[in-house]
């Protein structure tokens, strides 16, 4: 078995960027970053990166035993003029820029899939539309690759909405141009036995600004990897991110946000909501400041709301700064159960309980909600939550 | 004409793993109209009957009846009361992050009436009642009780009292951590509404200094769960000079 070794998690290559032997966030991976499936151990379930996920209901994904089959997912694009959408064989050479495959199953992902879709908004492109890419599970096992480039200067909002059931391991790439603005909403409202797998990278260009929500409704185990490296100084990124835990489900994100280039800003912000017996939220924000980095100006946040028994939540984060010639770095994990005292408040004024609790729930979600920028996905979202609500109180 | 009755009410709370009563037998009749000032010392569970008239869960009754014209107040839920017309002021509004005044008066307003309010009426409503209370449009915008001064959370508690306009007003100290400008605005605030008759009102109060501008028609000293004593407005005056001594068997104890 492979021991635990000081790996630069932050790095797209191995062995490029060094990092302090006492580094927490380093020492968390069982092997260093690869494309390839055979350089990670089949985990056990006791690795750092693997600890809090159940490794039984990843359907095979983690040891090589998950075998696509023709009806995993369907993908349908709609993108407006201007747009150019591909889909490539495994040589092309846009694939895989954005970052390296961190775990056993990002990196499975990247060894199976046969073709990648590449999505292209030419540089100096302004889109006045989102780019939506619909990803429906067909009930099957799928492996899958997706590059989403901004040329420079260009401008767009992309929506990449899972609906269905699917055993899926998938990676996307977001690489933006200098100066370009991506938007990505990505929305996993997956049936309720669905497994979903994946590392996002983006490497955001000089002076360009990337902001992502990740909104996590759906699925029996959904494990993302949201990772953030700089390709210029300047870039921005604001990483949002709003789940909604059910009984049973698992629902894991874990961001990495590798400050690896100077005058670079960060933003995280992750809120959960969670119900139900076996509801289990696992949040893990990883910043890390290289010693290069100076004038980095970052922030993490993750706040949980538990609203009943039997849930249970596993927040970690964890800021590494090498240089502390910074503009300004924090971090703040919180998790609460629902106030008491709120319920009081709202029904001494004629509110019933169950429209109290979805006022609370939802003031709680609305001012991540509302900085989405897309209609229809916002209201789609504030129905979910109202949904959820129904069906549990 | 609606009537608050509460007789013989008896209250206990679980503190350090043991009950502790109290209230040990209140009676009080408030009706529409009149208005009640409750005075006492710390800890002589003012509050208490407040909050266990509006039903906060903390407090079991464990004796006597509480009755609004003839409905059963202890066997509704907290919102059931409110909606029968019971208002409580609080000493210590809660925070309700990500939800705006304006949201919240509005869901409030719509659960109280049975119907939402029409929006264009509505809106003139609450603009001219924050204007009456010296509140700034914006503050329709902010999360309720969010970052509020310890004046702002008054003025929107009896702002809210203004539009509810509730059958009885439990107003649990409004005026403790008021300045002389704040009280006069939120005391003309409560005038206002008495001034429509429709209102029983019942003040709860530590100091006398907020009954220069809330004029009572009873006044009742509480002491260790109970009214020890009851009045005119004449007793406030004698409160104010003698302090709470004599009902307390010879003072706070050092």
């Amino acid at each position: 078995m492979a021991e635990a070794q000081n790996i630069p998690v932050g790095s797209t290559t191995a062995g490029q960027i060094a990092v302090a032997a006492e580094s927490t966030v380093a020492t968390r991976m069982s092997a260093p970053p690869s494309f390839d499936v055979a350089d990670f151990p089949v985990p056990h379930g006791r690795e750092e990166e693997w600890r809090f996920t159940p490794l039984e209901r990843l359907r095979g994904l983690h040891d090589g035993t998950a075998v696509a089959t023709g009806d995993g997912v369907k993908v349908d694009i709609d993108a407006p003029e201007g747009v150019v959408i591909e889909t490539v064989g495994r040589d092309d050479a846009r694939i895989g820029r954005a970052g390296t495959p961190v775990d056993r199953v990002a990196a499975q992902a990247y060894s199976a899939f046969e073709k990648a879709g590449v999505v292209t908004v030419p540089k100096e492109t302004v889109l006045t539309e989102p780019i939506r890419i619909a990803v429906h599970g067909e009930g099957g096992t799928a492996y899958a690759h997706q590059v989403i480039e901004l040329g420079a200067f260009a401008e767009a909002v992309v929506v990449i909405d899972h609906t269905g059931d699917a055993v899926l391991a998938a990676n996307v790439d977001y690489v933006l141009g200098d100066g370009a603005k991506l938007t990505v909403v990505s929305v996993q409202d997956w049936d309720d036995k669905a497994v979903h797998v994946g590392q996002h990278n983006a490497l955001i260009g000089r002076d360009a600004t990337f902001k992502s929500f990740v909104v996590t409704f759906g699925g029996d185990l959904v494990r993302l990897h949201p990772r953030v490296a700089y390709a210029g100084t300047g870039g921005e990124a604001e990483l949002f991110g709003l789940y909604f835990t059910d009984a049973g489900q698992h629902q894991e994100h874990r961001l990495l946000v590798d400050h690896n280039t100077p005058h670079c800003k960060s933003n995280v912000a992750y809120k959960g909501a969670l119900q139900g017996d076996g509801a289990h939220a696992v949040w893990i924000g990883d910043v890390l400041i290289e010693a290069k980095a100076e004038g980095t100006d970052t922030y993490e946040m993750n706040r949980n709301l538990v609203l009943t028994d039997g849930a249970r939540v596993d927040s970690v984060p964890n800021l590494e700064i090498e240089t502390g010639e910074i503009v300004g770095a924090g971090h703040a994990s919180a998790t609460g159960r629902f106030d008491d005292e709120q319920l009081f408040y709202l029904m001494a004024r004629g509110i019933p309980a169950g429209e109290a609790r979805r006022l609370v729930v939802r003031g709680f979600f609305a001012e991540l909600v509302q900085q989405i920028g897309v209609d229809d996905i916002e209201e789609r979202l504030l129905v979910k939550i109202d949904e959820e609500l129904e069906a549990s109180v | 004409m609606a009537t608050l009755e509460i007789r013989d009410l008896h209250v206990t709370v679980e503190a350090d793993n043991a009950t502790k009563e109290i209230l040990k037998g209140v009676d009080l009749t408030v009706k529409q109209g009149e208005t009640h000032a409750i005075m006492g010392p710390n800890g002589s569970g003012k509050s208490t009957l407040a909050y266990s008239l509006a039903g906060h869960p903390k407090y079991t009754i464990t004796g006597g009846t509480v009755t609004l014209d003839g409905e059963d107040v202890l066997e509704m839920s907290v919102d059931e009361r409110a909606r029968a017309g019971l208002f409580l002021a609080m000493q210590y509004p809660v925070e309700v992050p990500g939800v705006s005044v304006s949201n919240f008066l509005r869901t409030s307003a719509t659960a109280i009436r049975g119907e939402a309010p029409k929006l264009r009426t509505w809106v003139k409503e609450v603009k001219e009642t924050m204007e009456r209370l010296h509140m700034d449009p914006s503050f329709a915008e902010r999360n309720v009780n969010e970052g509020f001064s310890g004046g702002e959370k008054k003025r929107h508690e009896i702002l809210q009292l203004e539009l509810l306009k509730p059958k009885v007003a439990i107003l649990d100290e409004t005026d403790s951590g008021l300045d002389v400008d704040a009280l006069r605005v939120v005391s003309e605030g409560v005038n206002r509404v008495r001034e429509t008759g429709e209102v029983g009102t019942l003040l709860i109060t530590h100091y006398t200094r907020i009954l220069r501008y809330i004029k009572p028609d009873f006044v009742h000293v509480f002491s260790a769960g109970r009214i020890v004593e009851s009045g005119g407005a004449e007793l406030a005056d004698k409160l104010e000079e003698e302090g709470y001594e004599a009902y307390t068997k010879g003072g706070v104890s050092a």
